[in-house]
């Protein structure tokens, strides 16, 4: 039922590979604590590869929003990698997916942040 | 885990099922698979599953979190029914009561960043009918997906 969130270091970039569902409670906590951990290390930008995400409800939809933001307003970048049709399908409805910079290639996603 | 529950099968086209659950996120992860079991023996597809599924958590999360505030000394409500044309599933909170039409829309421009405030928005986008009773203490929504028709309420 939970999530597994993995991170590894593209190009200055820091991928997280989360897999399973963000949920309330489940999920939504890891990848918060996970952004935490990132932004102290001075670690701002940041691609989550959603690949292997099955399943996100409103609390994980809250959490990628909050991610979204707080890596902004910390003069980062936060994108999304590999929407599973679920996941895209709600972040649609919640007019989020114009929100987020979402990419379908992890190369083409690494390249396009904006090193300092 | 606190529960007690109750059966009432009256044949394969009406079913019934209710449970009353403590305020955790067990029981939400339990309305929601029953939900999911539910929807998948009624026969409809998958997405619709998923849909119906989700909602239910949805529902199921408010009733928890916002209703009863996670209070070990209130309970949740779960009813579930097959009624042949439809899926109605009955969700009830001990809480302060919820009314819908004060809650921001979360579409707006200006809350789309917000962190919450989604969860009654899918529920409709997800059901057929959803509908709202206080109960004095607390709120009762009643979800309904029709069934014979794969058209959503998007």
């Amino acid at each position: 039922m939970s999530m597994k969130l993995t991170t590894r270091q593209v190009d200055g970039v820091t991928i997280l590979d989360l897999s399973g569902r963000i949920t309330l409670g489940e999920g939504s906590v890891q990848l918060r604590d996970a952004i935490r951990d990132l932004l102290s290390k001075g670690q701002k930008l940041i691609l989550l590869n959603l690949a292997d995400v099955n399943y996100i409800d409103s609390s994980g939809i809250g959490e990628l929003v909050s991610a979204y933001t707080t890596v902004r307003n910390q003069g980062g970048e936060l994108k999304l990698l590999n929407l599973t049709k679920k996941v895209h399908d709600l972040l649609q409805i919640t007019k989020l997916y114009t929100v987020f910079d979402v990419k379908d290639d992890e190369a083409t996603a690494i390249a396009s942040y904006t090193r300092a | 885990m606190e529960k007690s529950e109750e059966e009432h099968l009256t044949g394969q086209q009406a079913s019934r099922i209710t449970y009353t659950l403590e305020s955790s996120l067990e029981s939400v992860n339990k309305v929601e698979q029953t939900a999911e079991q539910m929807a998948k023996k009624a026969g409809i597809d998958e997405d619709e599953v998923f849909r119906v599924a989700m909602a239910v958590r949805e529902a199921a999360v408010n009733a928890v979190l916002h209703g009863n505030s996670y209070d070990p000394d209130k309970r949740i409500t779960a009813s579930f029914e097959n009624t042949g044309e439809s899926l109605v599933i009955r969700i009830a909170d001990q809480g302060k009561g919820l009314d819908p039409d004060t809650l921001p829309d979360p579409l707006a421009p200006e809350n789309l960043l917000r962190g919450s405030g989604r969860g009654i928005f899918l529920i409709r986008s997800f059901m057929d009918e959803v509908h709202f009773k206080l109960l004095h203490p607390g709120t009762e929504l009643t979800l309904i997906k029709h069934l014979g028709t794969s058209q959503t309420g998007t």
